[in-house]
């Protein structure tokens, strides 16, 4: 499971660089905001030039709306450890900590100390690999016209893949890709992300409302 | 230019480190309104930003079979499908990538 991270680390790394940042920026990012699908979607905002703080970080809360119901499952768990542990299980509550960590919750007990464990050697495999992926694409005059950029996608369509179980779900993302294609060629900037997500998203709900 | 990134970057940290800290503070019940409506947000957001980033890579509306996006795309769908690996479908999605980019263009 923490070996899952590898492929989506080095897509940072060859990311981070095609879309014009830095190795250090890529890296602190990676150091910093720890958050995969939150960092892939600045850095497509920031590969397309002309986008400011204010809709990267709004996309930033978007996309990780989902932390809070995972912190929300695990708060009553959490909040009875001590506030050194607190504070680095919160900062580094990571899809990938939160199955493992609620996986074996259910085969025992929790334990927070095996979540900063796991936390931990998440931590440094995600800064390794952004680090490898930077070095690679280093050495790669323009990553751009190599299709270098198609490394997020590639790996999105994997999760997305696992997540198409039922009707509703492919009608939630057929609305979003629909709406996002649309939103993309009418709105100005990268509003379309979450204008898409948030129709596709009422769209679901009302279908399950209705079911 | 460069110090509005790291802003950016800190501003991303800061928002995230609030979403992770957020459950903590609400008393949330399951099964609420907002989390049959939440749940929805992945499958959204990843199509969201994948459809475009194929359909339009360089920002303009590029359907047809030389778009190497697309076909590289459709190629990593069959892979995830069939394996529901994430090595084999970044790996052969990245390699069809690359081949068509140095044949095709």
């Amino acid at each position: 499971m923490i070996l899952g991270v590898v492929p989506f680390g080095l897509t940072c790394g060859i990311m981070g660089l095609t879309v014009g940042l830095t190795a250090f920026e890529t890296i602190l990012m990676s150091g910093l905001v720890f958050a995969g699908a939150a960092q892939f979607t600045a850095m497509l905002l920031l590969g397309s030039g002309a986008v400011g703080f204010g809709v990267v970080v709004l996309t930033t809360v978007v996309v990780n709306l989902r932390h809070i119901l995972m912190s929300a499952s695990l708060a009553s768990v959490i909040k009875k450890l001590s506030l050194p542990l607190k504070s680095i299980l919160i900062f580094s509550l990571t899809d990938e900590a939160f199955a493992i960590t609620t996986a074996r919750m259910e085969k025992s007990t929790y334990s927070g100390l095996y979540q900063a464990v796991v936390s931990l050697l998440l931590y440094i495999t995600w800064i390794l690999t952004t680090a490898i992926g930077v070095l690679f694409t280093s050495y790669i005059a323009d990553p751009l016209a190599w299709g270098l950029d198609f490394a997020m996608p590639a790996s999105f369509i994997v999760f997305l893949i696992h997540r198409l179980k039922n009707a509703t779900s492919a009608v939630v993302a057929l609305v979003a890709g629909v709406s996002s294609v649309a939103g993309a060629l009418l709105l100005p900037g990268k509003w379309y992300i979450i204008i898409a997500c948030v129709l596709a998203c009422t769209v679901g709900f009302v279908i399950e409302r209705r079911g | 230019m460069r110090s509005e990134i790291i802003s950016i970057i800190i501003g991303m940290a800061l928002v995230t480190l609030l979403t992770r800290a957020a459950g903590l503070l609400f008393n949330m019940k399951s099964n609420a309104v907002y989390e049959r409506w939440l749940k929805h947000i992945p499958t959204a957001m990843l199509t969201a930003l994948i459809i475009p980033s194929l359909l339009m890579p360089r920002g303009t509306l590029f359907i047809s079979l030389r778009n190497p996006y697309i076909m590289a795309g459709i190629v990593s769908v069959l892979i995830a499908v069939k394996t529901k690996s994430i090595f084999a479908t970044v790996g052969f999605g990245m390699i069809t990538m690359l081949l068509l980019q140095g044949f095709v263009i």
